[in-house]
């Protein structure tokens, strides 16, 4: 980190005062650069090129992330031995650059949908590429519009007049040498975001381009110079990269959400405002309930997605070994559930994040703050590599799976194994009356319990609803459709009783005391926050007392207190970088206002004391009125 | 027209244009309404198409010219600022426009200053002779006015107020327009005389010459540097050394300081409520309700142009409005939207009833109306930030790209939750007219109208038998009355365990906050649900509006209980079996109200250029106007200036540098 941030090659100006034009170009700048330190130092490790790119571009997307992140894994992935030999050292050498379009203006997460089409020429053995509608333009990409000189696109193929479903296919796009789009090819850029100003996200619509057959990714499905096609084995694979671009995105909300927490927590113990006795001093903003109430629990929420990341990431490599070796019996659940928690935790970083600004009042708003940065990077994740609202229902349809298999008498293993205990509640209905006493609200594995309840119930509720939809003759898709409100929340039960349980799983793991007492009252805080605002589920089916859910919120608020002592060492624990942080509030000093000051002065607009727009249009108005 | 987009309004179960007249209070405001609009959009100056490509400094300099030429239409259109069209003026600029703060200095001195002041100021602002902001907040102080610390010290010798910055945290930041446009601006300091502090009090600095423009002696004033949304905007910094301006800048109605420097006070404070309740209201319409609409309709409608996977095999990709889970995420906005614009009709009336009262000097209403624009303006602009949020992640990716309009109308939004009040202070606030109304009503004693139901008796449980009682609208409003009430009542009685058990009183109350804010939250609540209910019953049933109206009514209130079940499970008022009628109705309805969807937004009437949106457009050519508008991007325009400085050399050098 240290090497990256004191290197006088990867400085450069406050982003915030930059257009985006600029932006762009200081990222090609540095990613430039980085190819070739990372070259020099010979960092060849994915994990340390990970650590290396992120120190130099602050966590901020850049040009080359999908040449990095998507093409050359795709080369070597999907290429045979001989295309690998033809593009892989080209494209390592960054002769080749590349990226990777799926997405098309008219569609997204649902693949088959897609219309680019590849159609193979017997006789002059190509493939010819078109983009048949507008919706089929490729639009999205990152680095597509001005960086890339090559892509893999994702093509209906069409072979001896037969559709046989989407492949890949390398497409060059622009001339190498001159970087001018190639005839047939309309490439550019999508035009301005919601952040992402550094990333040329594009666009590519082709007109019968042609490309040899050697082009097409041939390692599984494949096109005979006939026209033959030779089918894939099997499309299970493709589970394991999803997987772990999705684990990404939740060790992605953990530290997203660390580090807006960092920002607001730092800063709300070095605002004052108002008065708490009457007659003293302005207290520390960090000091009011409800400050502490909105901060929190995000703090606790940061903590438990960390642990959440961590696990998916240990249990992917760990599966990834049976992988290899064929053995592919527990990718489901994992794919499952990966795909419930990225949306679980992108949905809660995304808001906590906005909650954290709101937070710092007015100044979040202001860019030096950082927070709105951190913002508009982390919220496009809650659609991209699979949209939230689909990843909720991909993990139900594996919850209703499993509860349809115990119903019939099976078995099920792994976190949803509680399902296993509704059979036998059924035949000793007392059983969830008897639960209610057993709830212990200061024990966070009795409070597993309760959001395994929670989760059996919900889970339960919307299959039930789901049966009898079907009852009423519905079409299959129609009654999942009516029942989809029902299933998202089966799901995020689902997902936040699994969460709690990993948190409190973790606390056995930490031999230090002082740590591991800390610990443990974020998570409870963790656990009982989230009765506290989800406290119809737990009334409703019984697992909690009114009683109870009084005490549930009382002890919320004591807790709030107990952890007021630590928050700032709670936060600084993060050890985030200045540098990295990138927020004047948020500084490890807390000399937050005379930093203000000076960043306020580069601002654009300052560059001259009288601003032109007085000479051209204030003067002569004041003249003529 | 899209066809998917035809054949939603084919469908409409109600007329569009008849509910449109009604929104706007009568065909005849309609028909003004579209002609101020039409007049703008017309003129090249006030187009908005390349707002999305443009720098700080370019956005700036366009909401300058348009504020300059604005002056220049209304003059030739005969429109003044206190006219039937100065309403929609706003509306059709889509408020980015320079000057804002102009109107407010003008506002202050007509409230804040003497007759002289009067006659002194306001000719000059209006004839654009000067250029006005409103300086309150500082760099270390925001909401708590008490907390400023610039100083105003009176010299006596020379009849000079001496204005200073004595620290870097009083610095004034944030006031809008005072980084470049400004030349004058209100300065709020605490004022001295003779050695004493007699607190907060307004005065009027000049800040830049009015010849060059150049910062005067003593001044330093810039911009504060980019922010989330609003850099057509220059707020400013402000920084004060010693500068003197006469006795006669301190506005001075209701408080003066004399020759001598003898402090006089005259007429009630009160009146300074007054003007911060008024603010609220007025921006509960124009910042956060026309966003929340506009957001609906841009994806409301762009989810019946889109197709996404199969709801049944073998036929054509859905629509996205007909999932559940997109209908569920949409629709209750779309609801809210219509509660919001019956609430601000609502406390529109209210204040103007009470502005009468207080123009009699009977100053009895205002603690109401302070207390309902306090936590309206917080209830308000918090739903409909979290609802413009929500209507952008429901258009997936397209959603994120600035053509779609959604990003500037939610960065734009969510300053509305700190601005004129942060929302929690607010809720606050509220919260203790809450408190202290129930504790009247439960000795007897008479409290104003909108809180009788605190003293009123409550059934104890929900008597809804089957989901089609949730249809009731006596069922469900007296469900979240009841809510209300236990929240208020049981807040306010630990507050008193907590008094009586020796806890200070501020002590009690900072460890109440977090109820009493949720309760303020259900008091508003309730009282948005009661009104809409009522507005949906004065209706007459022509043209099927009613009907509709019935629907949202309905599923403005289920979604309200859907969302936040453990309210009323907790004290047993609704038992878990009728939950699930709730969530059954909820549902229902859904389905229902998808079908009115598009007409319910085109009601709205908002044409393309205002919405300014590739995705909302009325006719639904959504990927076409995509397309062709980020051609125009200016990353297009030339090639780019990386390939040649980096790119190149990566791509042809590398081999031979590595």
């Amino acid at each position: 980190e240290a090497l990256v941030l004191n290197d006088p090659d990867f400085q450069h100006e406050d982003l915030n005062f930059l257009s985006r034009s600029q932006r762009y170009e200081q990222a090609i700048r540095k990613s430039s650069l980085m190819v070739m330190k990372l070259r020099e130092y010979g960092i060849a490790d994915p994990e340390e090129i990970y650590w290396f790119k992120s120190f130099v571009h602050r966590g901020r997307p850049e040009p080359l992330d999908l040449h990095l992140g998507m093409f050359l894994p795709t080369l070597l992935t999907q290429a045979t031995p001989e295309q690998q030999d033809r593009f892989f050292m080209p494209a390592w050498n960054l002769e080749i650059i590349g990226t990777y379009a799926q997405t098309e203006m008219g569609h997204g997460t649902h693949l088959r949908g897609l219309e680019t089409t590849a159609t193979y020429d017997p006789a002059t053995q190509e493939f010819i590429l078109n983009s048949p509608t507008v919706t089929s333009i490729k639009w999205w990409p990152g680095g597509l519009g001005k960086t890339s000189n090559h892509a893999i696109v994702l093509a209906q193929l069409y072979t001896q007049g037969q559709c046989k479903g989407l492949h890949a296919f390398i497409v060059p796009i622009r001339q190498l040498g001159t970087h001018e789009p190639l005839p047939g090819i309309t490439v550019g850029d999508i035009g301005p975001k919601f952040g992402y100003d550094e990333m040329d996200n594009g666009y590519l619509k082709m007109d019968n381009f042609r490309i040899p057959r050697e082009n097409m990714l041939m390692k599984y499905a494949q096109v005979e110079p006939d026209g033959t096609y030779v089918k894939p084995l099997s499309d299970k694979l493709t589970y394991g990269t999803m997987v772990f671009i999705r684990s990404l995105i939740v060790g992605d909300s953990a530290r997203s959400l660390s580090r807006a927490c960092t920002i607001a927590i730092r800063y709300s113990a070095v605002r004052h405002q108002s008065e708490l006795k009457p007659g003293e001093p302005e207290p520390q903003i960090l000091d009011y309930q409800t400050q502490q109430y909105k901060l929190f629990p995000l703090l606790a929420t940061a903590y438990a997605f960390h642990f959440v990341g961590a696990y998916i990431k240990d249990t992917y490599h760990r599966i990834s070994g049976d992988i290899n070796e064929g053995d592919l019996s527990e990718l489901p659940e994992l794919h499952a559930l990966t795909a419930g928690l990225k949306a679980f935790t992108s949905w809660t970083a995304n808001a906590g994040i906005e909650e954290c600004r709101m937070a710092c009042g007015g100044h979040g708003y202001s860019r030096c703050s950082g927070i709105p940065d951190i913002y508009v990077t982390f919220t496009p994740s809650c659609t991209y590599e699979g949209e939230n609202t689909v990843m909720m229902l991909q993990t139900a349809r594996f919850l209703v799976k499993s509860y349809t298999q115990v119903s019939s008498g099976q078995q099920v293993t792994g976190m949803v194994s509680y399902l296993n205990d509704l059979s036998r509640q059924r035949i000793q209905p007392q059983h969830v009356a008897a639960r209610t006493v057993t709830v212990r609200i200061n024990d966070p594995v009795s409070l597993v319990e309760a959001y395994k309840a929670r989760a059996a119930r919900l889970v339960e509720a919307a299959a039930k609803n789901l049966q009898a939809e079907l009852n009423h003759r519905k079409s299959k898709e129609d009654a999942w459709n009516r029942t989809s409100v029902d299933l998202v929340r089966a799901s995020e039960a689902h997902c936040h009783y699994v969460i709690v349980k990993l948190f409190t799983a973790k606390l056995s793991e930490v031999s230090n005391a002082a740590v591991r007492a800390v610990l443990t009252e974020l998570c409870l805080l963790y656990a009982l926050y989230g009765i506290s605002k989800n406290t119809g589920d737990f009334l409703q089916a019984g697992i909690l007392t009114d009683a109870q859910i009084t005490q549930v919120n009382q002890r919320v608020k004591e807790l709030l207190a107990i952890i007021r002592r630590n928050a700032v060492a709670l936060v600084d624990s993060f050890d985030f970088h200045d540098l990295h942080l990138g927020s004047v509030l948020g500084r490890y000093d807390g000399n937050v206002y005379e930093n203000m000051f000076e960043w306020a002065k580069k601002s654009p607009l300052n560059k001259t004391e009288v601003h032109e727009s007085f000479h051209k249009h204030l003067k002569p108005m004041q003249a003529k009125l | 027209v899209n066809p998917d987009l035809a054949s939603e309004r084919q469908t409409a179960s109600f007329s569009v244009e008849k509910l449109t007249a009604w929104l706007d209070g009568g065909a005849e405001q309609t028909r003004l309404r579209r002609a101020v609009v039409e007049a703008i959009e017309r003129d090249p100056v006030f187009s908005r198409e390349n707002q999305y490509f443009q720098s700080q400094n370019e956005r700036y300099e366009a909401a300058v010219r348009k504020a300059v030429h604005l002056q220049k239409k209304m003059h030739e259109m005969r429109w003044s600022h206190e006219g039937p069209e100065s309403k929609y003026i706003y509306r059709a600029v889509a408020g980015d426009i320079a000057f804002l703060l102009h109107r407010v200095f003008m506002r202050s001195i007509s409230v804040l200053g003497s007759e002289e002041q009067i006659a002194k100021w306001i000719p000059l602002a209006s004839q654009y002779q000067l250029i006005g902001s409103y300086a309150q907040t500082e760099l270390g102080h925001g909401t708590y006015l008490q907390g400023l610390e610039t100083t105003a010290v009176f010299d006596v010798t020379t009849q000079e107020f001496i204005l200073n910055t004595p620290k870097i945290s009083a610095m004034k930041w944030w006031p809008g327009d005072m980084g470049r446009s400004a030349t004058h601006t209100v300065v709020f300091a605490q004022l001295y005389v003779h050695g004493k502090c007699y607190g907060i009090h307004p005065f009027i600095v000049q800040i830049r010459s009015l010849q060059d423009h150049s910062l005067c002696p003593g001044i330093i004033a810039g911009d504060i540097g980019p922010k989330m949304n609003f850099e057509h905007i220059d707020n400013g910094y402000l920084m004060l050394q010693n500068v003197r301006v006469p006795r006669e800048n301190m506005l001075n109605k209701f408080c003066e300081v004399q020759p001598d420097g003898t402090y006089v006070r005259r007429g009630s404070q009160k009146i300074n409520y007054f003007t911060m309740t008024s603010v609220r209201i007025s921006l509960i319409s124009g910042e956060a309700l026309t966003p929340l609409m506009k957001a609906c309709t841009i994806a409301i409608r762009y989810s019946a142009v889109r197709r996404q996977s199969k709801l049944k095999p073998g036929e054509q990709e859905a629509k996205i409005l007909d999932y559940q889970t997109q209908q569920e995420k949409l629709l209750p906005q779309l609801a809210a939207a219509y509660a919001f614009h019956f609430i601000d009709d609502y406390l529109q009336e209210l204040f103007d009833r009470g502005y009468r009262e207080i123009q009699r000097k009977n100053f009895d209403t205002l603690p109401e109306l302070h207390a309902l624009s306090s936590g309206f303006k917080a209830m308000v602009t918090q739903y409909c930030t979290s609802g413009v949020e929500i209507c952008l992640r429901a258009c997936g990716g397209h959603g994120y790209s600035l053509l779609s309009g959604l990003p500037s109308l939610y960065t734009k939004i969510i300053a509305s939750c700190i601005y004129e009040g942060e929302n929690t202070i607010l809720l606050l606030q509220t919260a203790r007219f809450l408190v202290k109304s129930f504790m009247a009503a439960s000795t007897g004693q008479s409290v104003p109208p909108s809180v009788t139901y605190l003293a009123a008796a409550k059934p104890r449980n929900c008597p809804a038998k089957n989901k089609l009682d949730f249809l009731n609208p006596a069922i469900y409003t007296e469900a979240y009355q009841h809510m209300a009430v236990r929240l208020i009542s049981s807040t306010a009685a630990k507050l008193q365990d907590l008094i009586q058990s020796g806890v200070k009183k501020h002590d009690a109350w900072n460890r109440c906050t977090v109820q009493l804010a949720q309760a303020a939250k259900a008091h508003c609540h309730y009282i948005t649900v009661k009104n809409f209910a009522e507005t949906v019953e004065k209706l007459e049933s022509k043209a099927g509006i009613q009907k509709i109206m019935k629907h949202l009514c309905d599923l403005f209130a289920l979604h309200g209980i859907f969302s936040n079940t453990g309210a009323l499970l907790h004290d047993g008022y609704i038992s878990g079996a009728q939950m699930d009628m709730v969530t059954a109705s909820y549902l229902d309805l859904l389905a229902i109200i998808r079908k009115d969807a598009v007409p319910l937004v085109d009601a709205f009437d908002f044409t393309d250029k205002s919405l300014n949106s590739a995705l909302g457009c009325y006719d639904g050519q959504v990927y076409q106007r995509l397309y062709e508008w980020a051609q125009k991007s200016p990353t297009n325009k030339q090639i780019s200036p990386a390939y040649e400085k980096y790119l190149k050399p990566l791509l042809h050098n590398t081999l031979s540098k590595l």
